[in-house]
């Protein structure tokens, strides 16, 4: 996805984001010495400023746009997070593709299912080592340092959005640790927010599909593209009695 | 019971025996330079008793709080340890994370979700 210039109307604080961003690819390039850049240094002397309280991320799905047959979403997330294609009931599954008819009318749609990233996760009211949690950006994790396997995050998700993993892992992403005996699931592609990426793997191959029902964003920031769309058309969360306000929300449902 | 004590005598004696030539029985870790040029966070010394509470601190902030690119992390440690051979710090047997946890006994359980490898090897 090509990065958008800031337009005039976004706030003094997007524009400073965005020089910085500038400032920060044009820092990137800069060698000191032969093997040492700029950006190393600057890396080990400060650490990124972490979770922002401020920001909420969330995705709103167009079942719309969203066709029958694709599953790019489910491909990127698995190149993106390292995960094997599952072949049995048992492997891992971060994101999924589910088809519903309505059995009176005979209208279809097709939608990916994923975390949802509840404000009130039912997942983590239920973890007893404190594994599962929320950060404060609202995505909700799984700290496998913690997890001790029990599954009763799993049993507590109405979106059935978490998986176990059975078999030892090999060959991980470098910034995607995984292992046998722990519970996950989607993580919003939280490695891409921190490095400052501005768009989740699945939300990225659903634009390059040319569908675009995937949009990624901050809920909080008024002059989002997602939060304009929210509040102009309207959306659901799946599953709006359970009141666990997802950060996920369907359009076209 | 006789032939058992006598067995047991015999045992102490050869365990003592190899105890005085002990530099040539167990083998020394092999301690592969870093990447040329890069700095550690702290002295050898200091890095030998402390890495694992450097790193468990740090996993914490990463994890809960976000906080990306502190001064200890493990994939710092990964970048300028890896082998010149396996890219790797866990690899082959001399690779420098293993090589001195097999000397002490001490088992690594980072290694079961996080990848040892360098990330540009990959």
């Amino acid at each position: 996805m090509k990065p958008e210039a800031p337009t005039p109307d976004e706030g003094a604080d997007s524009g400073r984001r965005a020089w910085l961003g500038v400032a920060a690819a044009g820092l990137a390039g800069a060698m000191l010495a032969p093997g040492v850049r700029l950006i190393e240094v600057a890396q080990a002397a400060t650490p990124g400023a972490g979770a922002d309280a401020r920001v909420r991320w969330g995705m709103l799905i167009d079942t719309t746009k969203c066709a029958s047959g694709c599953s790019d979403c489910v491909t990127a997330c698995q190149t993106e997070n390292g995960l094997p294609a599952p072949t049995r009931s048992t492997d891992v599954q971060w994101i999924r593709k589910v088809d519903i008819k309505e059995i009176k009318t005979g209208r279809q749609a097709s939608l990916p299912v994923m975390c949802q990233h509840c404000a009130e996760p039912p997942c983590v009211d239920v973890c007893p080592t404190g594994a599962s949690f929320k950060r404060a950006d609202g995505i909700v994790l799984v700290d496998r340092h913690t997890c001790i396997g029990c599954r009763y995050c799993m049993m507590a998700c109405p979106y059935k959005a978490r998986s176990f993993v059975h078999e030892p892992v090999t060959e991980q992403k470098p910034e995607v640790p995984r292992g046998k005996g722990c519970v996950e699931g989607c993580t919003l592609c939280v490695h891409r927010i921190d490095r400052g990426d501005k768009t989740t793997a699945c939300a990225e191959a659903c634009s390059k599909a040319g569908h675009g029902a995937i949009v990624f964003g901050d809920l909080n920031d008024a002059t989002s593209d997602i939060a304009r769309r929210v509040r102009d058309l309207q959306s659901r969360p799946l599953r709006a009695d359970l009141k666990l306000d997802p950060g996920v929300r369907y359009q076209g449902l | 019971m006789r032939l058992r004590l006598v067995l047991i005598l015999s045992c102490v004696a050869a365990l003592s025996a190899h105890a005085s030539e002990q530099s040539g029985r167990t083998p020394q870790p092999v301690i592969e330079k870093a990447r040329a040029g890069s700095q550690c966070i702290a002295a050898p010394d200091v890095m030998r008793r402390t890495h694992m509470t450097l790193l468990q601190h740090q996993r914490d902030a990463t994890v809960h709080g976000g906080i990306r690119g502190a001064k200890a992390s493990l994939r710092g440690c990964i970048d300028c340890h890896a082998g010149a051979q396996t890219h790797s710090v866990v690899k082959a047997s001399g690779d420098f994370c293993v090589s001195c946890h097999s000397y002490a006994a001490v088992k690594i359980d980072c290694f079961e979700c996080h990848s040892g490898s360098k990330a540009a090897a990959r």
